[in-house]
């Protein structure tokens, strides 16, 4: 019986390597196709940013009044999609819930991908990039900018530590058994592998590391977010005036991060032919964790909107209107309802939690998530607290440039591609993992 | 700018004479030293700042064009001052005569000006007025507070500058100010004429990619000259001066600050901010002028 389960074990481990790794040997051409796609997009964007730094922001929508545009919407989205990567290492792992560990690298990978071009994102927005040096030289600790600036480089240092500690005995399993691979990619192996063999106290050192990290993210990933928030709450604006903004901003953000996780499992379980790893069961648990964290953001929105509201007072309450009836309702009340209740309506029940409409689901989620940022950032400058009078018409409204479009397009292509890039490098689900779980206590292979 | 700056002092040292060295920071040109010295082998006594007695020939000497002073001293305030407007809202009909002084001797462009005039209504029962409104020099800057390189600061009189050349344009500024009295630069300036150096005091030439806003004309002060604006008010409705020295002046009258501020009950715009502005104004009651709409034409 014990021989027979150890052969079976060994049976599972070996199929486990195999399907893990297969992801990693060169492919079809259809991959291709969708990195040169992802290419074209950035180089339009180069081409925009190019026009900006050569004619200045004036080739952005954003004038005196709207000051901030989607540059910084879209900044916060990123960091709130960047979120996901302590969620599922650190969050879920330490609570034991041991069904999120195929998704952990994924979602590490992810949220590396999300602070990089959140970062490249908010050097775009500046009038004088080629001065970003003054942030060292001139730095003042006082001003919530620098905050941001110290919190971002902390979280992506301990995002790519996260991210490396849980690869290496993976890195070394690629340098065992991938012996076909190109040669930089042997090379890549053989180096970051650091000599892993797995002994007893590799692995001692390796888990109290990777603990000791999954603990530490948590007031970074935390902090990076509040402290995107605290960029408006610190000013001195209708709607952005709100002590709510912290945790509003980072149970959005977890909500936005669950979205990207279950948008990017339906991908690679079909691209990367890796149903038994990403099973139905994931996205069944995954769409629970969804409403869980939608049903949180719910609370936060209430919060956030219902005092201003019942108040009304003065430029606050004009800045109100204009979300609930104003020109900006329509895209309230749609991200409103399909962004955040029709999701905890459809996921609320199990058919719902299959994985297309959980795909369906995602997107809108997603796609609420970003408008919700230009609806936070956006009206807010348009309603000072002196009225804006003596300016251009122009000044009045802000629909986004095609430089603007076209640069936040291509901070999307940015971040799929470093995404990309990094499963074609890297097993996509923890081999290390899966097999010591599935391994060790093989419930489903039982004779 | 810092060897701009060093060679200002040097050209400082050999213009100041030693009769009348007084410790204001180098820039101008202490003049009356070429009273009936016309003769060009006259020697001319001159104290350098370490204490040496030099003679000089006269003719070598040359006089200084008024240059404004350099960033680096344009962080320090005018010693014992403390400048403040007062604006008399009962006053204005929207003559926009400030506006046109400003954008010229700034250079402006119509589409960044440092003044707006608006045009306020307090509640529906009260009169419209208009309202000039500029930089308000708050004590508790929020512009400065939230700047992440200390581009704008405060100085020790009452003064919020930008220094242009250490912006970065993150624009946090603008979105901090209750007031939104600053502009931007969103594309290249138009090419302004100047014949010296950039100061904050000035803010002249003006650069793509940076914020800029009212500055209290600096430059003129210094002088002892009130800035532009408050010339250019045909019906004096602006006043400016020294909190300490208590008085203001509108270029024809000079009163106590401290009088008008109490007999008129002035007020500041948003005082629950917190801001602590130093521009005041009147209430627009017992008005020289009935309300006027704006011309055709005007950017409302």
């Amino acid at each position: 019986m014990v021989k027979e389960k150890l052969f079976l074990n060994d049976q599972f481990n070996q199929k486990v390597e195999k399907d893990l790794l297969a992801h990693l040997l060169p492919h079809k051409k259809v991959g291709n196709i969708f990195i040169f796609i992802l290419l074209a997009i950035i180089l339009v964007g180069i081409y925009a940013y190019y026009r900006q730094l050569r004619y200045g922001l004036i080739v952005t929508s954003m004038r005196d009044y709207t000051s901030w545009g989607v540059y910084i919407s879209n900044f916060v989205f990123l960091v709130a999609i960047s979120l996901v990567g302590s969620l599922f290492s650190s969050i879920l792992k330490l609570s034991k819930a041991t069904w999120s560990t195929p998704l952990t690298r994924i979602s590490e990978i992810i949220a590396i991908a999300a602070i990089i071009c959140a970062s490249v994102i908010i050097i775009v927005d500046m009038g004088r990039p080629d001065r970003f040096i003054n942030v060292l030289i001139h730095g003042r600790i006082q001003s919530p900018i620098i905050w941001d600036v110290i919190i971002i480089t902390t979280y992506l240092t301990i995002s790519v530590l996260l991210l490396y500690i849980s690869l290496i005995p993976d890195l070394a399993i690629c340098r065992d058994k991938l012996t076909d691979a190109p040669r930089w990619k042997k090379w890549f192996y053989k180096v970051f592998s650091i000599n892993w063999h797995g002994t007893p106290e590799q692995n001692n050192i390796l888990h109290k590391v990777s603990f000791m990290l999954s603990v530490m993210v948590i007031p970074v990933a935390f902090a990076i977010h509040t402290v995107t928030s605290w960029l408006f709450s610190t000013t001195w604006r209708p709607g952005w005036d709100s002590t709510n903004l912290g945790p509003y901003f980072v149970s959005g953000a977890l909500m936005a991060g669950a979205a990207v996780i279950i948008g990017a499992m339906y991908f690679i379980r079909n691209a990367l032919n890796l149903k038994d790893y990403l099973t139905d069961k994931l996205f069944d648990h995954m769409g629970k964790l969804l409403v869980l964290l939608s049903l949180v953001y719910l609370y936060f929105n209430i919060n956030e909107y219902l005092g201003p509201a019942f108040k009304m007072v003065g430029v606050e309450g004009e800045h109100i209107i204009e979300l609930f009836f104003g020109k900006y309702a329509s895209m309230y009340w749609l991200v409103q309802v399909f962004g955040l209740v029709l999701p905890i309506v459809v996921l609320v029940f199990a058919w719902g939690r299959k994985p297309l409409p959980m795909l369906i689901i995602s997107i809108l989620v997603l796609l609420g998530a970003w408008f919700k940022r230009f609806l936070i950032v956006i009206p807010s400058l348009q309603h000072p607290y002196l009225p804006i009078q003596d300016v251009d018409e122009s000044y009045r409204h802000y629909i986004p440039s095609w430089e603007e479009w076209a640069i936040t397009f291509a901070s999307f292509a940015g971040c799929l591609l470093i995404i990309t890039f990094l499963v074609k490098l890297l097993p996509v689900i923890p081999i290390w993992e899966t097999k010591k779980e599935e391994g060790g206590e093989p419930k489903q292979l039982e004779v | 700018m810092k060897n701009k700056a060093a060679d200002h002092r040097r050209k400082f040292l050999k213009s100041s004479i030693y009769a009348g060295v007084s410790a204001i920071a180098g820039t101008s040109l202490i003049q009356g030293c070429n009273t009936g010295a016309s003769n060009a082998g006259e020697k001319v006594k001159l104290l350098t700042t370490d204490g040496t007695l030099v003679e000089v020939n006269q003719s070598n000497l040359t006089k200084m064009s008024h240059q404004p002073v350099s960033p680096d001293e344009a962080r320090k305030g005018i010693p014992g001052r403390h400048f403040v407007m007062v604006v008399d809202l009962s006053r204005c009909r929207n003559a926009r005569k400030c506006i046109k002084a400003c954008d010229h001797h700034h250079q402006l462009t119509p589409d960044r000006p440092f003044i707006k005039v608006l045009r306020m209504q307090d509640n529906k029962a009260s009169s419209p007025y208009w309202m000039p409104k500029k930089c308000f020099h708050c004590d508790n800057p929020p512009c400065v507070k939230v700047c992440p390189v200390g581009a704008t600061y405060k100085r020790s009189d009452a003064l919020v500058l930008i220094d242009n050349k250490r912006c970065i344009g993150c624009r946090f500024c603008m979105a901090a100010c209750p007031y939104s009295a600053r502009v931007f630069n969103w594309g290249k300036p138009k090419p302004q004429k100047t014949d010296h150096s950039y100061s904050p005091e000035t803010s002249v030439p003006s650069q793509i990619g940076t914020v800029e806003k009212c500055d209290f004309c600096p430059d003129m002060l210094r002088q002892d000259k009130v800035p532009h604006c408050i010339t250019a008010c045909p019906n004096g409705a602006l006043y400016f001066g020294d909190q300490i020295a208590d008085s203001v002046t509108n270029g024809s009258e000079t009163v106590r600050l401290s009088t008008l501020l109490r007999d008129k009950a002035a007020y500041r715009y948003h005082e629950e901010l917190g801001t602590e502005p130093n521009v005041y104004y009147l209430p627009p009651s017992d008005r020289l002028f009935p309300f006027k709409e704006a011309p055709e034409g005007q950017p409302s």
